[in-house]
């Protein structure tokens, strides 16, 4: 089914466009606050585990300038998403290297910072864990001694006694009869390590409590609502009386999803009322005093008939959380119920572990989960293509899952475009053709890899929006997804324009605050689109409604006789009767009988996904695990050096079905800045960490790809499989563009070099040691072969 | 006491008492109140407080304030002449290369110090002007087109 849209499915400007680029784009930073603002600045463990045996701030206090000092004494309250585990600060313990102890706040942040050295504070060092594995050994120190205590959402389940905070398994079929019947199974393990997210805008918050009790927070925050909800909770505040107000977010990518380092700055201004407090973190705190991304140790096994047809899969997932793992935790259950990839497979076995490690804060960053498994379940397919010998488009052509198939917690497929993608991606690097001709000294190898994802989040998560219009018949848009550079304004903006037949122009979008704007849960897991989107629509056509009802009111005659086009309400049959909205939407019309009727037109609407089941606990099956799954492909050709390791990327292509692209330049612009962060990740960063302590804080030592970095060519495409509870048949798109970029990459190295690099990120250095492992093995089974030969 | 310094800042003369630690990044942002130098590392790594100083592109942290005696700046405010965007501007806007837009008004300039002394780039002269501004939103393809665009335009207006 396909529907006539004007501004839906056009690449129009961004609604941001202007404002950053003239410079009138405004961050929490560039807001002013006068000269009543002060400082804040936080004293941070130096350890990753120990008891803290005495704090004195005494003579912090006494440091002229300073306003308030604070720790865990003075506030002690839990905070969190999913699992309330994580105190506001340090309680009787640090578990990180970083983790707030105390807080001071100061006229200038030279006296702050003068005055956390006057912080005396007695820890007693106790052994830590920075193995996930280990963290589940017998006898191993126990992180949270109050696991069993922790308030937690209905669908997370904490192991007391243990390091686990949740366990998620999937026992679907039969896979020991299974991988009995297999005529080839592989079996390896995958390492990632921490990342941070780096987004260029460090965190920054501001808060005040005034004299009659009414809290204001400003915040670079993905989840303006999320904060009021867990501040609130937290604080024991009022939700009325707190206001979260959140201007442009200059890159999140997860960062800046639930709440950090809020929880540290709203303490300071209660204690400094009425003045507000800022706290705006280094580049050197961002990189592990905020969220980091977990770490991951995948064992996969996979096992395939004669005919390539996947008869099995047993994959275990062990999660580097961190410290703390009040939002990261659900990582469990999104790589559990994705646990397979995107491939129909009859029999699985799936545990997926959080372990709790003195390491930085896991939580969500770009893909949750799904970045990390399929960098070793897509190597993995490849390794048993290779063995198997069959070609890898081919494979998973053949065990790709279509609509109506079971996915892995037996819910049905709907219908989707992977198999589209797969070859679309591979078409585009001409895969059926004879590779090109490296330079001396080089390989070219290509690789390829899909993907799937689901957004992960509560079942409830839900979407408002509101939309006023205006004497002249423009309009204000409310919502609360958060702007971030993904597009959210510009295409909230189309779908309502297009509903309410008016120009794309006459709408302004706005950042949220929560004493105005609708309620939204969070800008995470690539949901506004389709959630939000769902809202938008409705109140579009709520605000149409209205509108139409008294049109054919003052004509007597029947709706369906109506439309509104181009800011016109008008006749179908007799386009010379019209009446402008600009004279009917804030006045109101007369009707038949004389009296004016209507007055300003407010549309609202509303989404909530009806339909997400529970899963069996001992099963991990059910009807419905996830709202739906988005699907792609990614194809990598590159050039390396065999002397040096050095990757050159020539070309990379990816398709992704986006269901509907409300705006095609937006979804090809995403695919290209994931396929940046895939290979940035893929290839360059790590948070190295020794016994807890980060060592690369900054970002000469924490290194990212450049322009220089990128492919010589990138072939991003996207193909329309409607989704058919999404506004105009769309689904998101954002996070998936990175998902599949390094195991792409991966299976290129292979197959340029016969080398398989199992540990991101795919260094030089790795690449290399690889090559002088592979040349000492052949050297040693020739010598054997010799050996053997000469015994004959 | 300050030291007072002079400095011209999009075509304006203004007179600020300043610090001896403080950065032109710093005058720029809390004494002139011109935001658009975003504070990213202070370390001149991001190149998000980059700005054009003596027409060259700057990190405006790494700028000591006192150095900037007798400068002349601009920002990515002077670029919108009579209401109308400058075609660096225009092309960003055109091609996808606003996201978080965070990154934007240092990549403005930097392209800006490019064309002004070389109006006829290479795209290898792009991309090593922009190579000390960080982006993490668009994977840099947009940008290097959009600039490329922009000089494009430029040429043809100019001729």
């Amino acid at each position: 089914m396909s529907v006539k849209t004007r501004v839906v499915g056009t690449s129009v400007s961004r609604k941001d466009a202007l404002e950053k680029v003239t410079g009138a784009a405004k961050f929490v930073d560039d807001m002013k606050f006068g000269p009543g603002l002060l400082h804040a600045k936080l004293l941070r463990s130096p350890y990753p585990h120990a008891r803290i045996i005495k704090i004195d701030t005494s003579k912090a206090e006494a440091l002229p300038g300073v306003r308030a000092v604070i720790s865990g004494k003075d506030f002690n309250q839990y905070i969190g998403l999913y699992l309330l585990d994580r105190t506001l600060y340090a309680v009787d313990k640090v578990r990180y290297v970083g983790e707030p102890v105390a807080g001071v706040a100061a006229e200038t942040v030279e006296i702050a910072e003068d005055a956390l050295k006057l912080i005396d504070v007695e820890y007693e060092e106790l052994t830590g864990i920075f193995d996930p594995e280990d963290a589940l050994k017998p006898g191993a120190p126990i992180l949270h001694e109050k696991l069993g205590e922790y308030e937690c959402a209905p669908f997370i389940f904490p192991q007391p006694g243990t390091n686990i905070s949740n366990y998620f398994k999937v026992r679907k079929g039969d896979v020991d009869s299974a991988f009995k019947q297999c005529a080839h199974i592989t079996e390896q393990e995958y390492f990632v390590p921490h990342l941070q997210h780096t987004p260029l805008e460090t965190h920054v918050a501001v808060a005040k409590v005034d004299d009659a009790g009414l809290y204001t927070l400003w915040t670079s925050s993905q989840s303006p609502f999320a904060q009021r909800n867990l501040l609130a909770k937290s604080l024991e505040i009022p939700y009325h009386k707190l206001r979260v107000i959140t201007p442009y977010v200059g890159g999140g990518f997860g960062s800046k999803a639930g709440v950090s380092i809020e929880g540290c700055v709203i303490p300071l201004a209660i204690k400094a009322s009425p003045r507000p407090v800022k706290l705006h973190l280094t580049r050197e705190e961002e990189f592990y005093c905020t969220f980091v991304r977990q770490g991951l140790k995948a064992k996969v096994k996979i096992g395939v008939d004669s005919e390539g047809r996947i008869l099995a899969m047993e994959n275990t997932y062990y999660w580097d959380a961190g410290a703390y793992t009040e939002y990261g935790v659900n990582i469990t259950r999104a790589s559990g119920y994705s646990s397979t990839g995107p491939y129909l497979v009859p029999n699985v076995k799936a545990d997926s572990y959080c372990c709790y490690t003195n390491h930085p804060v896991g939580g969500p960053m770009r893909g949750f989960g799904m970045p990390e498994i399929h960098w070793a379940i897509e190597q993995a397919i490849d390794t048993i293509c290779c063995k198997i010998g069959m070609d890898p488009v081919e494979f998973r052509m053949k065990n790709a899952l279509k609509g109506g198939d079971l996915s892995v917690t037996g819910g049905v497929m709907h219908p989707n475009g992977l198999k589209k993608c797969i070859l679309k991606a591979a078409q585009d690097l001409s895969w059926d053709q004879p590779k090109p001709k490296a330079g001396e000294g080089r390989k070219i190898g290509r690789g390829i890899a899909a993907m799937w994802k689901a957004p992960a989040m509560p079942p409830d998560a839900s979407s408002g929006a509101i939309l006023k219009f205006n004497e002249d018949a423009t309009v204000n848009l409310l919502v609360s997804g958060m702007e971030i550079g993904q597009g959210t304004h510009t295409v909230m903006a189309q779908m309502a324009a297009e509903v309410l037949g008016i120009p794309y122009e006459w709408i302004r979008v706005h950042t949220p605050d929560t004493d105005y704007s609708p309620y939204e849960w969070q800008t995470v897991a690539s949901r506004l689109t389709w959630s939000m989107g769902n809202a938008v629509v409705k109140a579009a056509e709520d605000a149409r409604q209205q509108i139409l009802e008294l049109a054919a009111n003052h004509w007597g005659c029947g709706l369906e006789e109506l439309d509104i086009q181009n800011g016109m309400i008008i006749q179908i049959e007799d386009p010379g009767k019209t009446i402008p909205l600009k004279d009917s939407v804030i006045y109101g019309i007369r009707g038949k009988d004389g009296n004016l009727r209507g007055g300003p037109i407010i549309g609202r609407g509303n989404f909530i996904p009806p339909d997400v089941t529970p899963l069996d606990r001992e099963t991990g099956q059910g009807p419905k695990a996830v709202v739906h799954f988005t699907t792609g492909a990614q194809a990598a050709e590159i050039e390396v050096d065999e002397e040096t390791g050095r990757i050159h990327l020539r070309k990379i292509s990816s398709c992704y079905d986006v269901g509907k692209a409300i705006n095609p330049l937006n979804v090809i612009c995403q695919s290209i800045g994931g396929i940046y962060m895939g290979l940035s990740t893929g290839m360059f960063e790590q948070l190295k960490m020794h016994n807890g302590t980060p060592l690369n804080n900054n970002l000469s030592d924490y290194v990212t790809a450049t322009v220089a970095d990128m492919p010589d060519e990138i072939f991003a495409s996207f193909v329309e499989v409607p989704q058919a509870d999404g506004p105009f048949g769309a689904r998101g798109v954002g996070e998936h563009t990175m998902v599949p970029t390094a195991p792409a990459i991966a299976n290129a190295i292979y197959d340029a070099l016969g080398v398989r690099i199992r540990s991101m990120p795919m260094t030089p250095e790795k690449i290399v040691c690889a090559l002088k492992q592979k040349r000492l093995e052949s050297k040693d089974k020739k010598k054997i072969e010799q050996a053997f030969a000469s015994i004959e | 006491m300050g030291n007072v310094i002079n400095l011209k800042v999009n075509g304006l003369n203004y007179s600020v008492d300043v610090e001896l630690g403080e950065t032109l990044l710093d005058v720029l942002r809390e004494k002139l109140d011109i935001t658009s130098p975003k504070r990213g590392c202070e370390m001149g790594e991001c190149g998000a407080c980059t700005v054009i100083m003596n027409d060259l592109a700057v990190n405006s942290c790494l700028v000591l304030a006192i150095e900037a005696n007798n400068a002349e700046i601009y920002t990515v405010e002077s670029l919108k002449k009579n209401g109308k965007l400058h075609p660096l501007q225009k092309s960003f806007v055109d091609n996808g290369a606003i996201q978080c837009g965070f990154c934007t008004p240092g990549m403005l300039m930097s392209a800006k110090a490019l064309i002004d002394r070389n109006p006829d780039p290479t795209e290898d002269d792009i991309k090593e002007a922009i190579a000390g501004n960080i982006c993490r939103c668009t994977g840099y393809k947009p940008i290097v087109e959009a600039i490329k665009k922009a000089v494009s335009t430029m040429k043809k207006e100019g001729s």
